[in-house]
């Protein structure tokens, strides 16, 4: 809890009404900034964020309205919604770009939900070696995201790479990984998910860690059968960490780009086969420069995230 | 709680196999940057082979990597920096005047996908002629710091309990000097966990250096695709390249472990 020091309205001080407390000796300049340090501290911030962020927007908007493409100064002319027509129509690019996205973000969300709480379990109660395993588990979630592409690179390789020589010993394979024109996809959500599945993991770890034992020994004690506990009595404890974890990592999932841009390089591969909208947008506007068209793609996927994101925080509130 | 004797061993079994999925795919990769691309191609050779520096030769003297560390540390150390100046104070604020919507604000910046910004970004700052320059590079990536500095200082003073700067205020001190004086020393495991994260998202950081850094701004996780040639890849230097990328944040990673995870898991708890 946070109680405010002083009133925010009037930005008169509590304090100041008791007698017993000395003045403090103050310049115009101090008696002003006191006064004004709610608007002062966070002004700063705000400004940046604001300058940085609101210009952009509304340049996209703009921008999405219009024919831009090639340098950034050629002329440019209002062409209303056209672009959102042909983006909306466009079943070459557009929507299977919009399908990846789902299906990479939902893959990956499940995979990362399901094996983080399993981890999450797995490491809740204290172990000899338990030190080594946090660390074992952290490596990947601060690693390079561009480096960790390269390295699945080779260890994806269909003839080089030790994916397929240590599956081979289990009568698998071999595959084509990250070369395969339907294996590239899923194999790129291997990686996301070998990266952070660490990150729920530990989320969800800090929640476990805060509940109580009591009520589920008590469960115990009623007969309730391990499973019964964890889906009757742990599992709804826990769900605001669960809902955190699936939030911040739904939002950077729908956002891939680094190991996708590192594995298949420029326009999700030569078939475009790990194209997601980010790459598709990042494709118009740097390797195309279809400035126009790609503010029109950026706008919609924006409004995906949103979509998203609220369709999240709605089902928090009614919990 | 009794535990049985087969789930002790399914136990092990899972944190053995936990252990190598996530330790084997890192260990492979240093592993090959001492190979040559012969002891590469050959899959008997995994552990039998003389180690060789040829390849760290190639990355830190052909492709100059030693001042592409000094780009990512220098942009990582400023944006870092600036943002802790700026979100402190606004994070303080936000939290005890309960700025909610002000704080949905700056925390939009975490949603908003990168490409969005960096056509309007880069429209702005090639007029202004800043592009390929430091100055852009470290603007953007405090645009990732900030609202990461802001996420985590928000939640840490709003478990912070008052009294101490209301008694410092009865003993004669301003509100601001109060927060100077009393409330920011005792931040200090805050500002560690704020700032060793905004110093690893942006080490990590790849899309706005990508974009906005010229051929000597450029960061490591840019110039990680020197070597990645049209015709062949040279995997020895490849991954010499990768491992001089992501060892250093890994092991300032490991060195501050307790503050890295804290900062992760920031919200995780109140929800």
């Amino acid at each position: 809890m946070s109680a405010p020091i002083d009133n925010p309205a009037s930005g008169q001080a509590v304090a100041v009404d008791q007698p017993s407390r000395p003045q403090p000796r103050q310049s115009t300049f101090s008696r002003w900034a006191n006064r004004h340090r709610k608007w002062l501290f966070a002004a700063p911030a705000m400004v940046f964020t604001a300058a940085m962020l609101i210009f952009p927007l509304v340049w996209t908007i703009y921008l999405s309205l219009t024919n831009a493409q090639g340098s950034v100064r050629a002329p440019k002319s209002f062409i209303g919604f056209d672009n959102y027509i042909d983006v909306l129509t466009d079943t070459e690019r557009f929507w299977p770009a919009v399908g990846r996205t789902l299906v990479f973000t939902v893959g990956v969300l499940i995979a990362q939900m399901v094996l983080g709480m399993c981890i999450a379990l797995l490491l809740r109660r204290s172990f000899r070696g338990q030190g080594i395993v946090r660390v074992a588990i952290l490596l990947p979630l601060v690693a390079t995201p561009v480096a960790v592409g390269m390295m699945w690179r080779l260890i994806f390789d269909p003839n080089i790479g030790p994916a397929n020589y240590l599956l081979s010993f289990v009568g698998l394979g071999p595959f084509s990984w990250l070369a395969g024109e339907r294996t590239a996809l899923p194999t790129t959500m291997l990686i996301d998910v070998w990266q952070w599945t660490p990150m729920v993991a530990l989320i969800l770890l800090a929640g476990l860690t805060s509940l109580s034992d009591e009520v589920d020994e008590a469960a115990a004690i009623d007969g309730a059968s391990t499973w019964q506990r964890f889906w009757f009595v742990t599992l709804p404890l826990v769900w605001p960490s669960v809902l955190v974890a699936l939030l911040l990592r739904g939002i950077d999932a729908l956002k891939t780009f680094d190991i996708l841009y590192a594995t298949k390089g420029r326009g999700g591969g030569s078939f475009h086969e790990v194209e997601t909208l980010n790459v598709y947008a990042y494709g118009l506007s740097f390797d195309y420069n279809e400035y126009g068209v790609a503010s029109t793609v950026l706008i919609l996927f924006f409004a995906l995230i949103i979509a998203a994101m609220l369709a999240l925080t709605s089902r928090t509130k009614e919990r | 709680m009794r535990v049985s004797s087969g789930y002790r061993v399914f136990r092990i079994v899972a944190i053995a196999l936990l252990l190598f999925i996530m330790l084997m795919p890192l260990a492979w990769m240093v592993l090959s940057s001492f190979k040559t691309n012969v002891q590469i191609y050959d899959t008997a050779s995994v552990f039998r082979f003389t180690p060789t520096m040829e390849n760290y030769q190639k990355v830190f003297q052909q492709a100059n990597f030693g001042k592409f560390m000094w780009n990512s540390f220098f942009v990582a150390a400023l944006s870092t920096g600036i943002s802790l100046v700026l979100g402190v104070p606004a994070a303080y604020s936000m939290s005890r005047f309960v700025m909610k919507r002000q704080a949905v604000v700056v925390l939009m910046a975490r949603v908003i996908p990168g490409v969005s910004l960096l056509v309007p970004w880069y429209y702005l700052f090639s007029n202004l002629r800043m592009v390929g320059g430091y100055g852009v590079l470290i603007l953007s990536h405090m645009f990732v710091s900030l609202p990461l500095i802001l996420y985590i200082m928000m939640g840490f003073f709003d478990g912070m309990p008052t009294e101490l700067e209301e008694a410092a205020q009865v003993d004669g001190l301003t509100p601001i000097g109060a927060m100077w004086h009393i409330t920011l020393p005792m931040s200090t495991p805050g500002i560690a966990t704020a700032s060793i994260l905004s110093f690893i998202f942006s080490w990590n950081n790849f899309m706005f250096a990508l974009v906005l850094s010229g051929a000597d701004t450029k960061t490591l996780p840019v110039a990680i695709f020197d070597f990645i040639g049209y015709a062949s890849i040279d995997w020895g230097g490849l991954m010499a390249a990768a491992s001089v990328v992501t060892l250093p944040i890994m092991v300032i990673a490991l060195f501050f472990q307790k503050y890295v995870v804290s900062g992760l898991t920031a919200g995780a708890v109140k929800g």
